[in-house]
């Protein structure tokens, strides 16, 4: 009987605490505080005056049913239902008990030890399935603790993406003015490039001017020198036909002509040198025409020579050439591969200059190492296949493989400041990879010279 | 008398021979050329003391005119041959080093020939 009000008591406390009824459903809740207080006021009367025991037990049944019958019925308790199935065999148990009790108490008498038994089991059942709630409501609790921190973490993550949408927006911005820098840098670097490309042939033009001038100048002289003797020709040519001499005036007629073809053989070489000049410093048309190559190669070896000779008086080199002439005309752009020619002929010089200049100052005593140097740069086209292959060849120091890796660079030079612009062989590279579809290579053995290739598809 | 021309030129010959037809006629003059320094060294010692003088450009490919003065200078002593050099840059430096090898006359491109005749009358 006590435990009736014990387990009303708790019942109640629970509902009001886990239902929250004081906020929720302040009108049960009133009933509920007034069931509890009646409950523990019950259970204190029964306790200290035995007499009201009968009645107090059937106050404490009233009680439960009425619990029960709440439980069943309002919806706003569904949530505690699974108490009501905690209590529900207990409370039958009990008020059946006190039932046969009351009514058939012979029967009671001699079943009690079952009664008891029942009352036990019902116990059990109730406290069993009190602890099962207590844990799942735990388990609940926790689930819903779990969501709730899910939520705030789904809040945080919300605000994070909007914090990172506004910095993404802001890096954005800042990109995109970067990008419009460099872009402009990147036009600057393209003028500065088109600038260099045009001093580097302009340098090359510079290396060429003297070179130029010579042969220019021996050509003129002929012309010169030739039609001077022709005039004192037609001097004695006249003297001899008024003298009647006519076998002289023959003789003198066919030199005359003679020279007459000379003048104009060393006339079209001065013409043809000051084109190549021409030609040269323009900028390239990029048009692709057919092109003597070895006359090409064999003009910038000339070229390139007389124009060290007249820089460096002391500069002296032998010059090869081991022409191909089946190679015929080929489609190039004259003036981008005669860069590219005059370009390694020029380094080859330099290079062969260097060595000697080496020997000399290294071991000035040894006369004889000078004097069995003798430099050399050879200049060889030929024709293998589809493909023309143009070498330029000298006997100087070569290049070591530190530098080999890296002399097709843009600005790479070797040379001391000022004195190479580091973008010839980059150029040439560019020329003969881009412009031509062909290869550059380079072939070098160390203190005996390097070797570039040019390979071009006919 | 015998001058050797030394020239990478091939028309110098042709030149030489018209310039100085009236002198080769006579018998005055002989010429005998070569096309680079090597040549004229080849030449001249074949025909040791032949030629009294020498005229040389000193812009050669291989061998330079220097080069081959030193060694004429330096090998054929009794009697050396008269050797003028010629060059197409009448610099200061070549003349200087013409001088010191032992040069005996020094000219410059493009040659006049009417001092040239000259020089080589007061050699006769």
């Amino acid at each position: 009987m006590v435990l009736d009000f014990v387990i009303a008591i708790l019942i109640v406390r629970y509902l009001r605490k886990t239902l929250e009824t004081a906020r929720l459903l302040p009108g049960w809740d009133k009933i509920f505080t007034a069931i509890f207080i009646a409950s523990i006021a019950c259970l204190a009367v029964s306790i200290l005056f035995n007499p009201f025991e009968p009645v107090m037990k059937w106050v404490a049944h009233g009680l439960l049913l009425f619990l029960l019958y709440v439980l069943y019925t309002q919806n706003d308790f569904r949530s505690a239902r699974s108490y009501m199935i905690a209590i529900f065999p207990y409370i039958l148990v009990s008020l059946a008990t006190d039932i046969i009790k009351l009514f058939f108490k012979k029967f009671y008498d001699s079943w009690h030890n079952y009664i008891d038994a029942t009352i036990f089991f019902a116990v059990v059942w109730l406290i069993a399935m009190l602890i099962i709630n207590k844990r799942q409501q735990k388990a609940l609790s926790k689930e819903k603790q779990k969501t709730k921190e899910e939520e705030q973490q789904n809040k945080i993550t919300t605000q994070l993406k909007a914090e990172l949408e506004i910095q993404v927006k802001e890096r954005t911005a800042e990109l995109t003015s970067q990008k419009e820098e460099l872009q402009h840098t990147l036009n600057e670097l393209k003028a500065t490039q088109s600038q260099l490309i045009q001093s580097e042939k302009m340098a090359s033009l510079g290396e060429l001017t003297a070179g130029i001038a010579h042969e220019i100048q021996n050509p003129l002289n002929f012309v010169n020198n030739f039609s001077e003797v022709n005039t004192e020709l037609i001097i004695e040519m006249k003297d001899a036909i008024s003298k009647g001499d006519f076998e002289e005036v023959k003789a003198l007629a066919s030199d005359i002509a003679d020279n007459e073809q000379k003048i104009n053989h060393h006339g079209k070489r001065a013409d043809a040198i000051v084109k190549g000049m021409l030609q040269h410093s323009r900028s390239s048309t990029g048009q692709k025409e057919p092109t003597n190559i070895n006359a090409l190669a064999d003009e910038y070896l000339r070229l390139a020579y007389h124009g060290l000779r007249a820089k460096d008086k002391s500069f002296n080199a032998t010059m090869k050439t081991d022409l191909d002439e089946t190679i015929g005309n080929i489609n190039i752009i004259p003036q981008d591969i005669g860069r590219v020619i005059l370009n390694l002929i020029t380094n080859a010089f330099y290079a062969v200059t260097e060595k000697k200049n080496g020997l000399t100052s290294e071991k000035p005593g040894s006369k004889n190492l000078i004097s069995q140097y003798e430099p050399t740069v050879t200049v060889t086209t030929k024709k293998t296949g589809s493909k023309v292959e143009i070498r330029v060849q000298d006997n100087g120091n070569g290049i070591p493989q530190k530098v080999l890796e890296k002399i097709f660079q843009p600005f790479f030079t070797t040379k001391p400041t000022g004195q190479g612009t580091g973008l010839g062989l980059s150029m040439s590279y560019d020329i003969v990879t881009k412009g031509h579809a062909g290869e550059l290579k380079a072939v070098t053995k160390e203190g005996e010279g390097a070797e570039f290739i040019i390979i071009l598809p006919v | 008398m015998k001058i050797l021309v030394v020239d990478d030129e091939k028309d110098v010959q042709v030149l030489f021979e018209q310039r100085f037809r009236k002198e080769i006629r006579s018998g005055e003059m002989e010429f005998v050329f070569a096309f680079s320094g090597e040549d004229a060294l080849l030449y001249l010692n074949a025909h040791e003391h032949e030629a009294v003088l020498i005229l040389s450009d000193i812009n050669m490919p291989g061998m330079s005119g220097l080069d081959l003065l030193s060694h004429i200078k330096q090998k054929y002593h009794k009697p050396p041959p008269v050797v003028m050099m010629i060059t197409a840059y009448g610099d200061a430096e070549n003349y200087k080093t013409a001088k010191e090898l032992g040069a005996d006359d020094f000219l410059t491109k493009p040659v006049d020939f009417a001092a040239l005749k000259e020089k080589l009358k007061p050699t006769n």
